[in-house]
Formats: structure tokens, sequence, C-alpha cells
């Protein structure tokens, strides 16, 4: 029993009692940001597990990630705009669409490699980007409007802060065991083998772009689902979401949390969403009885610190906080 | 060259292959027959490697044919070739490393068990894999590390691990490319022990500089000079052979002093 | 007729602009084999220098000359603080690290200049424009962007392949270890690669300058397009890079000017205002697809790597 209680373990039970708890401790200090601020948490981490799947444990550097985010949200945009807010239409299209366009740019994407891939991925991004600011009817470069959420005919009530907050505490769950069921079946050691020698793969007999497209198609669906969600919280959808930049975050995201670790993008997209948001709050609690308006200003600028120590992590750390936490990492 | 044709699991007729002005295949043409362990040798740049890189299909030859058990697989996809029951090691170790040894000869039995479209069961429970794969561990004499990270297994172990690895894809045929290169001769001599074994159940083609091993295991040695075979026959007719001492054995005599 | 003239001028001129990025890009990437998504980042120095030093010196060639060194030092110490610890490693950890160090130059500029953007108002002498051909007028900083781009362009060309220093580039591209032994300081080599494709990426900066508003975050939207000239000329040739510039700027260029009309005659004209701007900018992305599509190694693949 003992053996279990591992730093990284901890950690992770820790975090767990804090996500379900959270709610809780914002209604009894009434504070709400807290809870819009971990809902935001809990979806961009959904995103990172979806792109975990393929880059953590399948070594596919996908710079176009953040379409799905976008196309999921357009979908449920787009089709409450035109008069459709019910949710069981407009999830499983926002799913259904993304896996689509994930079909679509992995069978043409997936027969390069390296940095071409990277390219690829992230030139398709940037088509889809300047698509959307296209989109003339549905509010372009400004963005889209979301006024009511998605409806699921009285089951649940999705303008319920909490109820919102823990549906997606549970599909983010759900999410990371999937994730974890998968990375270990049969299918889940051809992505990972594919990942670490992909020509050895195909020696022993593995035809393995099926099933790299495959896990690529898997990880843009849920993404959308991720998309569809975020949609909802934030009331709002612009072609800012699909941007190569906001992919960028997510692979940050899931490095600096841990690749290949089930709980390691969470973790990261806690990190990095703390620190943008509540950093800077702290420091200039912290500060200004010390320092005054200079602690405003730094509390400003703490960023220039994220890119020297995301470089530091790529440098020294490689198995991210995860790894940090689960000792001397074999990479 | 060729004998009844029913007797020759893989033919090569004519394989040519250019790099920009350098031939490194010239119009190379042998019968690999069944149950027979046929080495080729030859110096540094002779081309041996793009042979097995053609005969795995993972470089498309400029002209000529190569047929395993009858069939035209000149243009067959590396994967396939392996499902068909060509297997192939690598002279530059080509494994798994982040995986434990057991878990790479298991990918290995995965790839001809069927699909693995399965998303739900864990791998490492699943005995059918497991199974045949401690048993090709055992085979090479690596019963003992299956669950070692490659990464920490010494250079000897990775060779032999290539050997199980290319043994659990339940093949007709091993393409063996320098399997003893690096090794010292204590790994060696036990690796030529598996080889030997190795040859009563399966025909092998050999690439190997080491020559004791060559001549201890090969039933015909082919020898490829600059992309040419310049003789092709028994142990001892290779022996024998002028030219090949000249080219190639008299440098090894030397060296050997 | 006059239209589609200036248009290609226009072209020629953003494609030698995107020449001067790419050449950098794919220097560093073919000799170093380091993926730098940072070198934006050096394009926007090379432009905030510009809009500071010309303001200070007021004078244009000095400010510029200035910027340009300036950005040349701050690329030499990027490379031997930051960047030679990549080398050798995944490209997937060039792509991280550098995206790393794209986040700290946005928040340094931020920090130094401030959020809003600077301008760059050019001096008089270049304002005039310049009667090329009867009654056409093309502006003189245009012209000049295209002489000192194809004055550049030859000097990399009899840089590579003339002297012993490009020999030297050339023969660290293929041959890292021997080049070592031979008694290159390889280190100083790369640096100084390095620093290269900096000041080129600084000068392509400064230049578009008065052009563009000088902004946080103007590298990563031309950082995207000159990867995919890079990737359409071949990752590793400067003569592939040239032409896939040249190329994708006219194409790019004309395609925004003429698709417009071009879709007037087959949608109404508020659709055709509509898809207009959003399919000129997707059109070399599709470009890019199609080329990886057909030809994976790019259009000028440099053989050994």
């Amino acid at each position: 029993m003992i053996a279990l209680l591992t730093p990284r373990n901890v950690v992770v039970a820790f975090l767990l009692l804090l996500l379900a708890a959270v709610p809780i401790y914002a209604a009894w200090t009434g504070n709400a940001f807290l809870v819009t601020l971990f809902t935001r948490i809990i979806i961009l981490g959904m995103a990172a597990t979806t792109l975990n799947l393929i880059l953590g444990y399948g070594g596919m550097v996908s710079f176009g990630h953040a379409v799905y985010l976008g196309i999921g949200g357009y979908a449920v945009g787009i089709l409450a705009y035109e008069g459709v807010t019910t949710g069981f239409v407009q999830w499983p299209l926002a799913i259904l669409v993304s896996a689509l366009f994930a079909l679509i740019v992995g069978a043409l994407s997936l027969r390069t490699r390296g940095v071409y891939f990277i390219m690829i991925t992230l030139a398709f991004a940037q088509l889809l980007y300047y698509f959307g600011v296209g989109l003339d009817r549905y509010g372009a470069d400004d963005g889209l409007s979301i006024r009511q959420r998605s409806q699921f005919a009285g089951l649940i009530n999705l303008s319920d802060r909490t109820l919102f907050y823990y549906l997606c505490l549970a599909l983010l769950l759900v999410t990371i065991y999937l994730t974890w069921r998968l990375v270990n079946s049969r299918f889940g050691m051809v992505i990972q083998g594919s990942r670490s020698n992909d020509r050895r793969m195909r020696a022993i007999g593995f035809p393995t772009f099926r099933y790299r497209l495959t896990a690529f198609v898997i990880a843009g669906a849920i993404c959308g689902l991720a998309g569809a969600l975020l949609a909802n919280h934030t009331g709002f959808i612009s072609p800012a979401t699909m941007h190569w930049t906001r992919s960028g975050d997510l692979i940050v995201m899931v490095v600096l949390g841990g690749m290949a670790s089930s709980f390691g993008p969470l973790i990261g997209a806690l990190v990095l969403l703390s620190l943008e948001e509540a950093l800077p709050i702290v420091i200039r609690a912290a500060a200004s009885p010390l320092f005054g308006d200079a602690a405003v200003r730094i509390a400003e600028y703490w960023q220039i610190v994220l890119g020297p120590l995301f470089l530091l992590v790529v440098l020294f750390a490689r198995g991210g906080i995860d790894g940090l936490l689960a000792g001397a990492r074999r990479d | 060259m060729t004998d009844a044709r029913v007797d020759t699991l893989l033919e090569i007729d004519g394989l040519t292959k250019r790099f920009g002005g350098v031939i490194a295949s010239d119009a190379i043409s042998l019968g690999v027959r069944k149950g027979e362990l046929h080495a080729i040798i030859g110096p540094n740049g002779a081309g041996k490697t793009t042979l097995i890189g053609q005969l795995a299909g993972e470089i498309a030859p400029d002209a000529g044919r190569i047929s395993f058990e009858g069939g035209d697989v000149t243009t067959l996809p590396t994967y396939r070739r392996s499902q068909i029951g060509l297997a192939r090691s690598f002279q530059i170790t080509s494994l798994f490393l982040d995986f434990t040894a057991l878990d790479n000869v298991a990918l290995a039995v995965q790839a001809h068990a069927g699909h693995s479209f399965h998303f739900w069961r864990s791998a490492r429970g699943e005995a059918d894999l497991r199974v045949p794969a401690r048993a090709a561990l055992a085979r090479v004499g690596l019963a003992e590390r299956s669950d070692v990270l490659v990464s920490n297994l010494s250079h000897g172990e990775h060779r032999q691990l290539e050997i199980a690895m290319a043994l659990a894809t339940t093949p007709r045929m091993l393409l063996l490319d320098e399997p003893m290169a690096g090794m010292g001769p204590e790994e060696s001599a036990r690796m030529v022990k598996t080889l030997r074994e190795l040859k009563r159940e399966l025909t092998i083609l050999l690439i190997e500089h080491d020559m004791e091993a060559v001549f201890a295991l090969a039933d015909r040695i082919t020898v490829l000079v600059y992309g040419r075979i310049i003789a092709s026959g028994s142990p001892e007719a290779i022996r024998a052979n002028a030219e090949v001492r000249q080219a190639y054995l008299g440098e090894q005599e030397q060296a050997h002093g | 007729m006059l239209l589609l003239l200036e248009q290609c001028l226009n072209g020629l001129q953003f494609g030698l602009l995107l020449f001067l990025l790419a050449a950098g890009l794919t220097l560093v990437f073919g000799i170093m084999d380091l993926v730098n998504l940072a070198h934006g980042s050096l394009y926007m120095l090379g432009a905030y220098f510009a809009a500071t030093f010309v303001a200070w010196t007021d004078s244009f060639i000095a400010g510029a000359v200035l910027a340009l060194a300036a950005t040349l030092v701050v690329g030499m110490a990027v490379e031997v603080v930051a960047l030679r610890r990549l080398y050798g490693r995944d490209h997937l950890d060039h792509v991280l690290g550098t995206f790393g160090l794209i986040l700290f130059f946005n928040e340094l500029v931020r920090l130094i200049w401030g959020p809003a953007g600077l301008s760059l108002p050019l001096p008089m002498w270049l304002i005039y424009p310049v009667e090329i051909l009867p009654g056409f007028f093309y502006p003189t900083y245009r012209i000049a962007i295209i002489v000192t781009a194809l004055v550049v362009a030859l000097f990399l060309y009899v840089l590579v392949m003339r002297t012993r220093l490009g020999m030297l580039i050339r023969a660290g591209a293929s041959n890292r270890e021997m080049t070592g032994a031979l008694g290159v300081n390889i280190n100083l080599l790369y640096t100084l690669v390095f620093g290269l494709g900096a000041a080129l990426a600084g000068l392509a900066g400064l230049m578009q300058a008065p052009i563009l508003t000088v902004q946080i975050g103007m590298g990563e939207n031309i950082l995207i397009l000159a990867f995919v000239v890079i990737i359409i000329g071949g990752i590793g040739s400067i003569r592939g890079a040239f032409i896939a510039a040249i190329l994708v700027g006219l194409i790019d260029t004309i395609g925004r000017a003429f698709l417009p009309d071009l879709l007037r005659l087959i949608l109404t004209s508020r659709g055709a205002s509509t898809v207009a701007p959003a399919l000129s900018s997707m059109m070399i992305y599709l470009l890019m697809a199609i080329v990886l599509v057909l030809r994976p190694e790019g259009l000028f693949p440099v053989s050994s790597k």
C-alpha cells in the first residue's frame, strides 16, 4: 500500500481532489471566477490529452490540433446561429466533422515525416483559419457569439455553472481513462512502436499508416467535443482559436506536463493556465506591499520567464513535470 | 546457376540499382535453395546492404526481379514481405529502445497475429502474444533478460534480440544483415551456435564479415565485389578461387596474420 | 496591362523578401539540421531595431545598418547561449525549444517597446516614384527592395559556391565529423552561419517595416510563408528557396489582386468579395499541400543528408 504513495500518485490524487472541490470552495467563498478558470483548465486539459495520444504516444507532432477546438466550436456556433440549439445535434456533428477533417488531413499528411509533417499540419491549420476568417455570415474575423448553451431537452442544464463544470470534469476523466486503455491495447502498442521505430514496425509486418491515421482521427474527434464544450463555456467562437500558435500552446501543455503520461497533459494545462491567469494576481498581491507600482509591471511581464523555462524543460527535463515526479526518465 | 525451380525459395534475377553514378547492384542473379544457409561476403562498399534493402522492400531496384516461393515480390511493400514469411534483421541495431526485450518481441508476434484494431484489452496481458515471445527469446538465449529495457542491454544482446524479433514473425526465410557486427569472440561463438540450430528449420541468407562464422555455417557462399557477383559455390570452391582470394580473402588473411 | 505589370513587380518584391527570410532558414536547416521557429522573431527584431535606430540617428541608411548589426549580434548570442544545445536532437525538440524562444522574444519586445506597434516612416528620397516605362510609375522604395534583395542573392551565391567559407559550409552540411576532424572550428562555423541567417531575417524585417506595421507577432505570420517556401523549394537548397520564393510571391500577390475579379465571374459580387480574401490566403497553403503530396521532398531536394 505504501508503495502506491509515489510522488507522482500523490500529486495526481491531490490534483483530482482539488478539481472535485473547486465548485464547493467557490460557492463557499463566493468566488465564481474560480469555477470559470478551472472549467477552462479542464476543457483545455481534455484537448491536450487528445493531443498527447498522437504526440506523446504516437510521435506525430501536429501543429494543427487546435483546429478541432475550432471545428467543434463552430459546429455549435453555426448551428445555434441557424436556430439549431439542441446539443443532440450539435455535439455529434462537432465530433463527426472533426473526425472527417482529421481523416483528410491525416491521409495527406501522414505520408510525410519529421519537419515536413509538422509543416503540413501547420499549413492545414492555417487553411482552416483563413477559411474561418472568410466566414462573413458567421462573424469572420470578429467571431460569433453563442447566445444559448447547447440544449439537452431538459435532461441537463448547461447554464448551471457548477453542473457544467462537473460535466466537463467527467468528460475529461473519461477521456483520460479511454486514452489509457487505448495506449495499452494492441492498437496502442502499434502507435507507440511507430513512434519508437517506424521502419522496424514495417519490417516486422505492420502496415503502420492505417493505425496512425486511425489514432489521428480519434484524437481529432474527441478534441472536437472539447471544442463544443469550450464554445459553450465562453459563449463565443472565432478563427483565432484555430491559429497555429494556439496549437503551439497545446503542445506546450503536453510537453510541460509530461508526454506519454496519463495525467501529464492535464498537469500541463493546469500549470500553464494557472501561470497565465493566477500568477499575475498573486505577484501583484504579494509584491505590491513591497514594491508598489513596480509590482504591477512585474506581474504583467512575468510571461517573459515562460519562454526560457519551456526551453529549459525541453533541454533538461524532457519528461516534463510528470517525468520529474516519476524519477529519472529513460528518454 | 539455379537448380529445379521447386527447390529455390528466393530467386533474384538481374537485380540492378544505381545511385547517381555509382552502381550498387550490377545485374545480380542468384537463387537461395530451400533449407540452405547461403552466405554473401564481400569487401566494404560491395553493395551488400543495398541488396538487402532491395530484398526487404525498402529500396526499389532499377531493374530486375525478385521472386519468393514462386511469386513476384519485386514491388511488394516491406510489411507485406514480412507477412508472407520473409523476415529481416538489421545491421545497425534497430529496436524499440524504450520498451523491454519482451515487449519488442511481443510486437513482432503481434504483427502476425491478425489485425491490431483492438482498443481495449491490455496487450501486455495477452498470453497469445507473450508466450511465443518468451519462446523466441529463449531460443536466442535471452530468456533471463526479458524484462530489461532494451536501452539497458549490451550490444551483443541487441544482436541476439534482432534475431529473436525476426524469429517471432514465424518466417520461412531469414535475411540476416551482419548479425555478428561488433561482437566479441565469446558472443560470436554463441551466435554461431544459435544460427546453426536455426539452420535446421529455416532458410537463411546471411550477410557477414566474420569469415570463421561464414565458413562454419554456410552451405553455399556468394562473393560480391562492387555490386557484382564474382564467384558463387561451395565453401571449398570459394576458398580455392584465386580471384576471390585476391579481392577479399587475401586481405582477411593478412589481417589475421 | 500596366496593372498586371505592377502586380508582377509587387509579387517579385514580396517574393524576394520571402527569399531573404527563407534563405536564412534553409541555410540553418540544411547545414545545422536545425528547425528554427524563432527565425520570425529575428525578422521582428530587425524591424523594431530599424524603427528605433532610424528615429535616433534620423538617417534611414544609418538606422538600417545599425539594425542589421544589432540583429546579427542578437542572433549569434542566441545561438551560443540557447540553440547550440539543440544540435543533433530530434526535430521535435527544435520545434519545442524555438517555440519557447518565440514566446520569450514576444514578451521581451513587449517589455522594451510596449504592446502598441511602431511605425517606420520613409525618407523623402525613397518616397518619390520612379518612371520605369513611359507613363508607368513605380515606388522607389519597392525598387530599392528588389535591387537590394537581388544583390544579396548574388552575394549568397558567390559566398556558398565560390569562397572557402562557402565550401566549408557545404562540407559541414554533408559531413560534420569529418569537417571537424579537418581542424575547422565547427562551433564557430555554425555560429557564423546562424548569424548570417539572422542578418538575412533582420534585413527582411527592416525592409518590410515601412510597408507593414511593426508589431509583436509579425514574425509568426510570415514565418509560415517562409517555411512553405523552403518546403516547396526543398530544404537546404538556396536555389530552390529562390525559385519557390518568387513563385510564392507572385502567386500570392497576383492571386490577391485578380482573384476577386475572377470570382465575380462565377459568384455574386457580394459572395466574391467575401470569399476572395480568404481564398487568396489559403492558396499558398493549398500549393504547399499539393507539392508535398506529389513530391514529399520538395521541388529541388538536396540529395544526401
